[in-house]
């Protein structure tokens, strides 16, 4: 099955000459659709600036990325915001909702900006909104919603306009461990159903449990990549255990 | 889209735009005010000369277009009268006097005139030829019969206000030599628009203002009829700079001008209407930078919102035209709450205070007032390019 990411020896440089620092270094991957896979590790490790290359937001200083055969170096900065909108969906860690839209509104934003608001695609909306229980908090506004309401919603914007890749910063923040196994299990239900690629950042390693592989980072690199579902069970049982006794 | 977010924003957050329309339209009601007010003491300064019957003004050369100071000759106003182009000519001259409501007999006794005791007011003096240009048209009555006729026309708002009415004698009061004399004349028509250097105006027949008007013991005694200016008429109105020049140099020693260069030559009418212009743009200036201001403010608390939009894919144009979008609808219901408002406090106004609210000046206010809007846009807009879509993932330095 052709990739739908393809990261090949991405590097990014802060800074020149001594001063420098290399932030994400020499790092490659490859995510195939229906894939859920979580990039994780310590502050400071690399993997959201990862995640801003891998959303087009950084030019990586070397390398390159691929999201559906297209390189996204190779485009100019409207042609990218307009790749973003059409084939990225997007999930972050706060502020992530328009707060003067309701939530059904801030799904349907994603349909708006792409000109693709019709009755079809409204219903749509409606359903996803259903499917993550918040079929009697559509009309309500983001301060009306509880953080783990707010991260669904958000959550369910990221995927409506049927994007390529789906990408959450740290969704599970600043949510009770109920409410985030809660979240990243709607997350990944619906990644594996449509068909998307997803990636999670998060130092959260219990919330691997849902992933299909773990990427670790430190300092800037890939220090170990684990897609054997035995090994990926039981560091979330690790961790989980680990929080537990604290 | 842009104006989709702009809207639903304004929509979610009511009293804090409210606020700021009422800010618009406050400056609103204030631009107009003045506006209004500029129109009213310019009307006060120029109303007679602007709604005379002749196209063109002749004054005695070297005297700067003053009323008080030009002298014009009857054999000039024969000459005038000669060239080729010209309809009529009449002699117009002002002096100052008081309308009096009261009288002092010949044993020194005040006798009021009317019922209640009034005030005297001040006056304007019009001398004029009746049946020439400088006759003002009448709204109620007669015109002014032949020169020698004690009949006059009088402004019908100090008509109104004090009671006279037409057939009434009124009584005017001027000083000759250092006496008091006062003079009895009829109303015989009414007109109003008749202001002069911000006194109404009394319109009394030539030979008989001649015999009104103050004079100081030692008068220049002269054999012809001399007035203050002569008004002409043209037989073609649009030809008036042609004619203008034509007179200057068919007739000597006198300066023909029109009728807008002759008021705008007043005393005081230029500097009075350029304060007034420095506050109705120094309002529109801070119109501006209070609404720039504020959605500059507003802007910087949105950066992170921006940011996240930005991230999800909207371009800047949506952004930006969504910002000036909403500034122009919240200008714009400003403008529109002040001009209702400044209509309604208009009205509440006694006639006193000099307001006029004419289309030309209220329709310059307003079209500046709109423009507050996207130029007060312009002041946000660079901080809204600013912001990098990186700030939603908290990366954006």
């Amino acid at each position: 099955m052709t990739p739908v990411l393809q990261a090949e020896s991405v590097a990014k440089v802060y800074g020149s000459g001594q001063a420098s620092v290399r932030a994400v270094d020499d790092v490659s991957f490859e995510i195939r659709p229906g894939e859920f896979v979580a990039l994780v590790g310590p502050s400071g490790s690399g993997k959201t600036t990862m995640l801003a290359m891998l959303a087009g937001l950084l030019t990586p200083t070397e390398g390159s990325i691929l999201i559906g055969g297209e390189r996204l170096s190779q485009m100019s900065e409207s042609r990218r915001t307009r790749f973003r909108r059409r084939s990225i969906g997007f999930a972050f860690q706060s502020n992530n909702l328009v707060p003067y839209l309701t939530a059904r509104e801030n799904v349907e934003l994603m349909l708006r900006l792409n000109n693709r608001l019709n009755r079809q695609s409204k219903e749509r909306a409606a359903d996803l909104l259903a499917r993550l229980g918040l079929d009697d908090r559509m009309g309500s506004y983001p301060s009306q919603l509880s953080g783990g309401q707010q991260q669904r919603v958000a959550i369910a914007r990221a995927l409506i306009h049927e994007p390529n890749l789906v990408l959450a910063d740290e969704p599970t923040a600043s949510l009770d461990t109920e409410r985030a196994y809660q979240v990243v299990r709607t997350f990944a239900e619906l990644i594996h159903e449509q068909q998307r690629a997803g990636i999670i950042v998060t130092h959260d390693l219990r919330m691997c449990r849902y992933v299909d592989r773990v990427i670790s980072m430190m300092d800037g690199h890939v220090n170990r990549i684990i897609d054997d579902r035995v090994e990926i069970d039981a560091l979330a049982a690790f961790s989980e255990e680990s929080f537990s006794a604290q | 889209m842009p104006l989709y977010l702009a809207i639903k924003e304004v929509l979610q957050n009511k009293g804090r735009f409210f606020l700021i329309c009422l800010i618009v339209a406050l400056i609103t009601t204030l631009v107009l005010f003045i506006a209004a007010l500029a129109e009213g003491l310019a009307a006060a300064n120029k109303e007679y000369i602007e709604n005379l019957t002749g196209e063109l003004i002749v004054f005695q050369e070297n005297v700067e277009l003053s009323f008080p100071s030009s002298r014009i000759g009857r054999s000039t106003v024969n000459e005038i009268r000669r060239v080729k182009g010209v309809a009529d000519v009449g002699q117009v001259s002002f002096a100052s006097g008081a309308l009096v409501f009261e009288q002092v007999s010949p044993e020194g006794v005040i006798i009021p005139t009317t019922a209640t005791p009034q005030p005297p007011l001040d006056v304007t003096l019009v001398g004029v030829e009746p049946g020439r240009p400088g006759e003002p048209a009448v709204l109620s009555g007669a015109s002014l019969g032949r020169s020698r006729s004690d009949g006059v026309i009088i402004d019908a708002n100090v008509a109104l206000r004090r009671g006279i009415q037409l057939g009434d004698m009124i009584t005017i009061k001027t000083t000759q030599g250092t006496s008091e004399e006062f003079y009895e004349l009829m109303v015989v028509g009414m007109a109003d628009k008749l202001q002069f250097q911000f006194l109404p105006s009394i319109f009394i027949p030539y030979t008989t203002w001649e015999k009104v008007r103050p004079k100081a013991n030692n008068s220049v005694e002269t054999d012809e009829l001399v007035s203050n200016v002569a008004v002409v008429k043209l037989a073609d109105p649009s030809q008036w700079r042609q004619m203008a020049l034509r007179l200057e140099e068919q007739v000597g020693k006198i300066e023909v001008v029109d009728r807008v260069t002759a008021y705008k030559a007043s005393p005081g009418y230029a500097a009075q209407q350029s304060t007034l212009d420095t506050q109705r743009y120094f309002t529109l200036f801070i119109g501006i930078l209070v609404i720039g201001g504020f959605f500059q403010i507003q802007t910087l608390q949105k950066v992170a919102q921006i940011g996240m939009l930005k991230a999800i894919g909207a371009s800047n144009t949506v952004v930006v035209i969504s910002a000036i979008a909403q500034i122009i609808l919240v200008n714009c219901l400003g403008v529109l709450i002040g001009g209702l408002g400044s209509y309604l406090l208009q009205l509440s106004f006694p006639v006193e205070i000099p307001v006029i609210f004419t289309g030309r000046s209220v329709g310059t206010a307003i079209i500046s007032l709109l423009l507050i809007g996207p130029i007060s846009g312009l002041v946000s807009l660079r901080s809204l390019l600013k912001v990098e879509p990186l700030t939603a993932l908290g990366l954006a330095q």
